[in-house]
């Protein structure tokens, strides 16, 4: 898991694509330039905090969950 | 001859999609899709821990801010595990100080390398010889590369091709032997008559009708 920590906290590059997703939903471009990781990264990343519950996917575009929301109070 | 495609997988060609793969990296789990609308170098490695793969690696790392400058991903792939990969990078920083800043795949299963063919029996039945794809921003293979167990690729011919195909895609040219950014390009051949002939009044520098050269 490059996001999510074995102890079920995010990462350092997870906790950015939650920050990033806190200031509201948006497409995987955006989130890219907001947290300042790549791409493809951020791609992948967002499929593995929708996974674990974290992040919401809406058509092409992420929000937070409440879950996410939590972790990153 | 059944025996050796059984070993060695599909072996894909340039302009033909690039096989899409979902794999284990030092960076999580990676798709072929993740890096669509970006440039992808995929290259294969025989071993962690080997000399020339970790020259190589360096090499990759100090091209890597170039790559990035035209828009390319790095994605290593060998057939040795995460933990592998992770341990020989760490080394790597620890001995010479340089980061590797890109994936690499853990190709235990050798899913990807059987896909890209990138296994060839005839060098080693159990390791990935030195491949690399260039596969661009529509996942279409523009340019494979292999080279043998005990020689380490040129990077500068890497960044060339790079450019070359950047260059060419962008202005409908085509460049030249030992083309580099900033040299002349050669215009397309003309398929008419007429068009060749009118090719001769335009200013560019002509051997003859067939072999054209402009600047950009």
């Amino acid at each position: 898991m490059a996001c999510i920590s074995p102890d079920g906290k995010p990462t350092e590059s997870g906790s950015k694509m939650l920050r990033a997703l806190k200031a509201g939903s948006g497409s995987p471009e955006e989130i890219a330039k907001e947290a300042g990781l790549p791409l493809f990264r951020v791609r992948s990343g967002l499929r593995e905090l929708a996974e674990a519950g974290l992040a919401k996917q809406k058509g092409d575009s992420y929000e937070l969950s409440e879950e996410g929301a939590k972790l990153i109070k | 001859m059944e025996e050796i495609k059984e070993q060695t997988g599909h072996m894909p060609r340039i302009g033909e999609p690039a096989p899409v793969f979902e794999a284990v990296t030092t960076h999580g789990k990676l798709k072929l899709e993740d890096f669509k609308g970006s440039w992808l170098i995929l290259f294969s490695h025989p071993a962690d821990f080997t000399p020339v793969c970790t020259t190589e690696f360096i090499a990759f790392s100090e091209i890597y801010p170039e790559l990035q400058k035209r828009g390319v991903e790095l994605l290593g792939l060998s057939v040795d595990s995460v933990s592998s990969h992770i341990a020989w990078v760490r080394n790597v920083e620890e001995k010479t100080k340089v980061k590797i800043p890109f994936p690499i795949i853990a190709d235990l299963n050798k899913e990807v390398s059987m896909d890209y063919g990138m296994i060839h029996p005839g060098q080693s039945k159990t390791e990935t010889v030195r491949c690399v794809f260039i596969i661009d921003p529509n996942q279409i293979i523009r340019t494979i590369l292999y080279y043998p167990l005990t020689t380490g690729r040129n990077m500068d011919e890497i960044l060339r091709i790079i450019d070359a195909l950047q260059t060419t895609d962008k202005n409908a040219v085509a460049t030249p032997a030992n083309w580099r950014l900033g040299d002349m390009v050669v215009v397309p051949s003309p398929n008419t008559q007429e068009m060749a002939e009118e090719r001769l009044k335009q200013g560019y520098e002509c051997t003859d009708w067939y072999l054209c050269k402009k600047k950009l």
